[in-house]
């Protein structure tokens, strides 16, 4: 087991959400859900299947509408308002379980795209930093491939390093190696420690408990749409208090 | 392991030519031609109707007269024999393809107008080419009109700065609110139409080409007019009713929702009568609108709702990823339909818009039926009903088709190089 990372988090607030609710038509998806992050915190999000997680942090960069409560997000509150919505989409990086590249523009365009476009950059300054952060991932020797010609492992962090040219200040992660193969978790997971040791603000829906031991300051169990229960990793995996909790962590570390 | 299952190969074996019965031509008739009895007698068959078909036609042609001045000199002149008769194609060659009043001496005119659109289509076509030949691509309508109605070429340049300064007024107060910049560039427009009307009313003899009037179109022409038109204006459009059918906003997409169903729903002869007879009175009374410009309205109605349909298939293709990734990284609206979502739609929607659109090319013909003398319209009028070239169908209804075919054809060519080029995603 690699060494656990020890890293300041600092007390300014980067995303608080309040008695947050929110329905699909009558079903209750997300229950009262308080829950305030700070900056450089590493957040583990876990829970049964259908438990809400996704719809949590979808809510956070406004993929999902929520009906009542608050959402903060970097001192912006997230209203109907598009230009609130889109300042905070910008401010916010997201990765998602199936890549979501751009099938039709090649990796640098991918990563190009949005600071030329939204961010306003020359496409020089784009392109370079684009590769700074191809680099990062270990790919840049891919830039002008078709994310199509990509290993799963290679989008993922080609995805990563796409929402990183957008500098946010907070990172979303919703099951990024679930679609993967074994032998490729591992590049992106390290990819994403990486992340972690830079000090970025992450939010990452997982069930690599390995990862959430190494990187998490902090690990949040979702069940029927409410946290059930928040700890640091040692006292939520050793001494979990709900009995959700341990029923959950019985089935998949149980084996 | 025992001894006799080791081996090493001392030598190795150089490559042979597999066996006569496995190669080349005789491999594939094999395959393909006489697999079994069925398909045996299957090709003697087909090989007998190609034949019996190749002897009929094959004299029909090689007799065919090509000077002749009437269908009874071709007569005399074949004697007795099977074979066509094109010389009316020659003799009447310049109403097919330009219609019976067309002024000859302006021939010209259109002739050029074809081959600018050559040019002003080459750079949409093929994305290789310079992108300053765009500008002239977008010159070309106004230049076109200048070509084909004649009038000052004043009326052109007009209209063209018209539409240039709504283009940079919308570009001015876009970043502010779209419904404000499309509004002032209206104005703008419309004020300067007025202003440049009276100038170009001063000025008519101005570069003057004589005028040709809408009725005297005719021919190919017309259906090569009617058709570039209607699909060139019916492509944004149809595309702009697809996005608006998917709209948040209820009242936009109702409207788009009934638009594209009526259309849909009436058969195209029928909205050319309408352009024919009724659109008239929707117009203010003394505003002759031109019977071309109704009937171009109709089609590009037409195809556009069609378009729609095939667009809005293609956005349907697309997983929801693909918009919650271009929304996350923070684009808005109108990019992320400009650079991710409508690329790969239209990517996916280019065999349905070609068909669509090749569909309409064709029934520019029917416009035949409301008296408009276009390529058949000529042949089943004008031409079939004078004495002289009285029955001699196939070779003008072949020769309708033949030019069809070639223009079809090449239409459908391009769009399957036009995939192939797209062909980015393949695993
Ligand atoms: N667009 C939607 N419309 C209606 N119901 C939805 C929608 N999206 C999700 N749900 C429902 O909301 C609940 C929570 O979904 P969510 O995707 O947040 O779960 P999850 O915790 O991420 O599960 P998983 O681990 O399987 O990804 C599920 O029961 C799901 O069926
Ligand atoms: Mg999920």
């Amino acid at each position: 087991m690699a060494e656990k990372l020890k890293l300041e988090v600092s007390d300014e607030i980067a995303i608080k959400i309040q008695s947050m609710n929110k329905w699909f038509g009558s079903f209750h998806v997300l229950r009262d859900i308080d829950l305030t992050v700070n900056r450089g915190e590493r957040i583990v999000v876990c829970g049964p299947s259908g438990s809400g997680k996704s719809t949590l942090i979808r809510c956070i960069n406004a993929l999902e509408e929520h009906q009542s409560g608050q959402i903060i997000v970097d001192g912006t509150e997230l209203t109907s308002d598009i230009k609130n919505i889109d300042r905070i989409r910008s401010e916010v990086g997201m990765c998602f379980q199936h890549f979501n590249l751009f099938p039709h523009l090649s990796i640098l365009e991918n990563c190009t795209l949005a600071p030329i476009w939204v961010r306003k950059i020359p496409k020089k300054e784009a392109e370079e930093t684009a590769m700074h952060f191809l680099e990062k991932v270990k790919i840049p020797e891919q830039a002008d491939k078709y994310p199509g010609q990509l290993s799963g492992g290679q989008q993922q962090r080609v995805a990563i390093a796409r929402s990183l040219c957008m500098r946010p200040r907070i990172m979303l992660f919703d099951e990024p190696t679930s679609a993967l193969d074994p032998e490729m978790i591992k590049e992106v997971l390290d990819t994403m420690i990486e992340l972690a040791e830079d000090g970025m603000t992450m939010i990452c829906v997982t069930h690599e408990m390995g990862f959430a031991r190494q990187v998490a300051n902090r690990v949040i169990f979702m069940d029927d749409g409410q946290i059930v229960e928040q700890n640091e990793p040692e006292q939520f995996f050793n001494n979990p208090q709900s009995d959700r909790t341990k029923l959950f962590l019985s089935q998949i570390l149980g084996h | 392991m025992s001894e006799n299952n080791s081996f090493v190969r001392k030598e190795m074996i150089s490559e042979r030519i597999p066996p006569a019965a496995d190669r080349g031509l005789v491999k594939w008739v094999r395959e393909n031609l006489f697999s079994s009895a069925f398909n045996a007698i299957m090709t003697f068959i087909s090989l007998w109707v190609i034949y019996s078909i190749t002897v009929a036609v094959i004299p029909w042609f090689l007799n065919g007269v090509w000077d002749a001045k009437t269908v009874r000199e071709c007569y005399d002149l074949l004697d007795g024999k099977s074979g066509a008769c094109f010389a009316v194609l020659n003799e009447r060659f310049p109403q097919l393809i330009y219609g019976f009043k067309y002024p000859s001496s302006e021939y010209w005119r259109p002739n050029l107008a074809t081959v600018l659109l050559i040019v002003a289509l080459a750079p949409i076509l093929f994305r290789r080419l310079p992108r300053q030949l765009l500008i002239f691509s977008a010159v070309y309508p106004f230049l076109a009109f200048w070509l084909i109605w004649g009038g000052s070429i004043l009326t052109s340049v007009s209209a063209f700065l018209g539409c240039a300064i709504a283009v940079i007024c919308y570009r001015r107060f876009s970043s502010r609110s779209f419904a404000l910049a499309v509004l002032i560039s209206l104005i703008a427009a419309n004020v300067w139409w007025i202003i440049g009307g009276y100038i170009v009313d001063l000025n008519a003899s101005f570069l003057s080409l004589e005028v040709v009037a809408s009725r005297d179109m005719g021919g190919f022409m017309l259906n090569l007019l009617l058709g570039t038109i209607a699909v060139c204006l019916s492509i944004p459009l149809g595309i702009a009713l697809a996005l608006g059918r998917q709209s948040g906003m209820p009242i936009i997409k109702w409207i788009c929702v009934v638009f594209i169903e009526f259309i849909r729903g009436v058969p195209l002869i029928t909205l050319l009568f309408v352009a024919n007879v009724i659109l008239a009175f929707f117009f203010p009374p003394d505003t002759s609108i031109d019977l071309i410009l109704r009937v171009l309205i109709m089609m590009t109605f037409f195809n556009a709702a069609y378009i729609a349909e095939v667009v809005r298939g293609g956005l349907a293709a697309l997983s929801k990823g693909q918009y919650e990734a271009a929304d996350s990284i923070g684009l808005d609206y109108t990019q992320s339909m400009r650079f991710i979502i409508l690329p790969q739609a239209l990517k996916i929607s280019i065999p349905g818009i070609v068909n669509v659109s090749v569909g309409m090319l064709k029934d520019t013909t029917l416009v035949s039926i409301i008296s408009m003398f276009d390529l058949v319209g000529m042949i089943r009028g004008p031409i079939l009903s004078s004495t002289d070239w009285n029955g001699v169908y196939w070779e003008l209804f072949g020769a309708a088709a033949a030019i069809f075919f070639v223009v079809c054809f090449s239409v459908s060519k391009y769009s399957q190089w036009l995939e192939r080029q797209l062909e980015t995603d393949k695993r």
